[in-house]
């Protein structure tokens, strides 16, 4: 469903000089999937995110959701199939609960268009899939870091996407609200259907997660597949120069991966 | 039909109950009560609305010399002969008004530049728009300029240039590395400009004689007694393009607020509202200062003001700091023309001096 085809981009750290570019990428998410994007940091994850979700235009190549393609669309049109969870969130303001919520309704409201009771609806139902739905009338400021994330994650919902894109949305968070965050992502994408596509540094995570992965090293996707074909010692140790142990952990259910040596 | 079902993508709704909620919204809907925002929005506006007409009927009534409300709309005496209709019209309705349309056009510059440079501690002031103005302002006094542009005269003339000006130098150098407008380029350009500016405005008025740094010295702190509806009229297309602007931010400034990419994944074309939030704050202060000097500390009193009483929404805080400001600075012009009657006291001391302890304590209450 969301395809990108030979995306080229290039950040410039001066007038003539480039320091990364994101090269010759290509990649399929399919509908009701839960994709994970590894690498190592600066391979280009989070650029890969933004143009995903069109953020970011491409140098060259395209980004397309149902075949259509992203280009020359507005923000307001494709932020109605695609939504954003960032690692973290920081309003310059105290807003509520219900106000980070509603503010997913933006792009399918007019300019002057208040939210009505359909808007209210959605953001009621998506605090509830999120397990926030107390938290509706408190400052956002004062939650714990689990409580925002989950918040922002239904802020996204709210804005009723086909696809989510997530950024290392565990990334700043403790190991119990990791697990929280990791199992509302696993109900959301299996009960509700939502395709998800989750850039992580969390190996197990993405392990336990995911039924597809993209490997990403230096700009470039080095592999792509199902979980348990793509995530192996050689695929660690070719984009991460670490040496690993994987395997299968009875009690997870899934492989886990043990970092053991770095690898010069 | 849902919005989400007339896809440009034709993408299908995921969210299974996304389009259950929807429905059970539109079965209920004839049961509904109206929406808090719409709600608050309607509170929101008659509350601070009659609290700014209360302030304009009582306000041109109030004074060194008593009036009778009655004798000024007698029209059994001529308007020649009619001492009350005469200080009730010439001398301080234009003074209400223009304290109307200045608190107005601060507080709300206020609130968008906060929310531009999601710093809560910025003022229509901190990009250096009002410094840029006020050069204008001093060389057109020191220089003895005389010429003119339809209603505008030469001072106030040479506020909009240097206002003009400063908000080019600031635009141009936010947005030189990138199309986007880096709101920290935007803010530390500013803070520096005004530095500039103010080192050259003190270099003005050394080289200015007595009489000419005077008249400058009182044009700086501020005042509202503008003498016709003349300089009003003249500020008003200003004002009015910057109020229409600023109907399109409130929705978009709260998204801001959170981030631009945050923004930007929520469908918020950030380039596009970044240039609008600046060029309608900076022209709304441009035309403020033009009109009656940079009168300091409205820009940061009344949004904190208006948050601490509705809350944090763009939605409501824009029109409810347009009228609390309005209201609040026709309030303060009325104690500049009667705390020490029949001295006058500049409107901007009076707004400083209930600014200045306002400000630290905002600064300790955030800290």
């Amino acid at each position: 469903m969301l395809h990108a085809s030979e995306l080229s981009y290039g950040y410039s750290s001066g007038r003539h000089t480039r320091s990364f570019t994101l090269d010759d990428v290509s990649v399929t998410v399919e509908r009701g999937s839960l994709t994970g994007l590894l690498g190592p940091n600066g391979c280009g994850k989070t650029t890969l995110l933004n143009l995903l979700s069109g953020v970011l235009q491409p140098a060259h190549g395209q980004v397309s959701l149902n075949g259509i393609s992203l280009a020359g669309r507005s923000r307001r049109d494709i932020a109605r199939h695609l939504a954003v969870v960032p690692q973290e969130t920081h309003p310059a303001f105290d807003y509520t609960v219900m106000e980070m919520v509603l503010m997913g309704r933006h792009p399918h409201l007019g300019t002057f268009e208040l939210e009505g009771p359909s808007d209210l609806a959605l953001a009621r139902d998506a605090l509830a899939a999120t397990g926030t739905d107390h938290l509706a009338g408190r400052a956002y400021m004062t939650l714990s870091g689990g409580e925002k994330q989950r918040v922002v994650i239904a802020s996204a919902l709210t804005q009723s996407p086909e696809v989510l894109l997530l950024d290392e949305p565990t990334a700043s968070l403790d190991l119990g609200y990791q697990l929280e965050v990791a199992a509302l992502l696993r109900r959301l994408n299996r009960e509700r259907g939502v395709t998800m596509v989750l850039a992580t540094h969390d190996l197990n995570l993405a392990a336990s997660l995911c039924d597809r992965l993209i490997l990403m090293r230096d700009g470039r996707v080095v592999a792509q597949g199902a979980t348990r074909d793509v995530l192996t010692a050689s695929s660690i140790r070719r984009i991460y120069d670490v040496d690993a142990d994987v395997s299968f952990h009875g009690a997870a259910g899934h492989v886990t991966v043990t970092p053991l040596r770095r690898v010069q | 039909m849902s919005r989400l079902r007339a896809s440009r993508f034709g993408g299908q709704e995921t969210l299974d109950s996304v389009a259950g909620a929807k429905t059970r919204a539109r079965d209920t809907r004839a049961h509904v009560v109206p929406t808090p925002i719409r709600t608050r929005l309607l509170k929101t506006v008659a509350g601070f609305g009659v609290l700014l007409i209360v302030t304009c009927v009582i306000a041109p009534l109030v004074g060194s010399s008593p009036i009778s409300l009655a004798r000024v709309f007698d029209r059994s005496i001529p308007f020649s002969e009619n001492v009350d209709a005469q200080i009730f019209f010439v001398a301080r309705m234009p003074r209400v008004v223009a304290g109307v349309i200045v608190g107005a056009a601060l507080a709300t510059a206020g609130v968008v530049f906060q929310a531009l440079l999601r710093n809560a501690l910025a003022t229509p002031f901190t990009l250096g728009v009002s410094a840029g103005a006020s050069l204008g302002a001093m060389l057109a006094i020191v220089l003895g300029a005389t010429i003119s542009a339809g209603p505008l005269s030469a001072v106030p003339l040479a506020c909009l240039a240097g206002a003009a000006i400063a908000a080019a130098i600031v635009y141009r150098l936010a947005t030189m590395q990138d199309r986007a407008m880096s709101t920290t380029v935007l803010l530390l350009a500013g803070v520096t400009l005004n530095s500039f500016f103010s080192a050259l405005i003190m270099f003005v008025q050394y080289i200015a004689d007595f009489s000419q740094v005077y008249r400058a010295a009182r044009w700086i702190m501020g005042d509202l007694d503008v003498g016709s509806f003349e300089p009003i009229m003249a500020a008003l297309p200003m004002l009015a393009i910057a109020f229409a602007m600023f109907a399109w931010l409130p929705s978009s400034l709260n998204l801001l607020s959170v981030g631009a990419d945050a923004a930007s994944a929520r469908g918020v074309d950030v380039g596009r509202t970044q240039r609008l939030a600046f060029v309608s704050a900076s022209l709304a202060t441009a035309a403020a200062v033009s009109l009656a000097g940079p009168i300091g500390f409205i820009g940061i009193v009344v949004p904190h003001l208006v948050r601490l009483i509705i809350g944090v929404d763009h939605r409501l805080v824009l029109p409810a700091s347009a009228l609390f400001g309005a209201a609040f600075l026709v309030v303060c012009d009325l104690a500049a023309r009667t705390l020490l009657a029949p001295l006058e006291i500049p409107v901007g001391v009076i707004t400083a001096l209930l600014g200045g302890p306002f400000f630290l304590w905002l600064l300790v209450r955030k800290g």
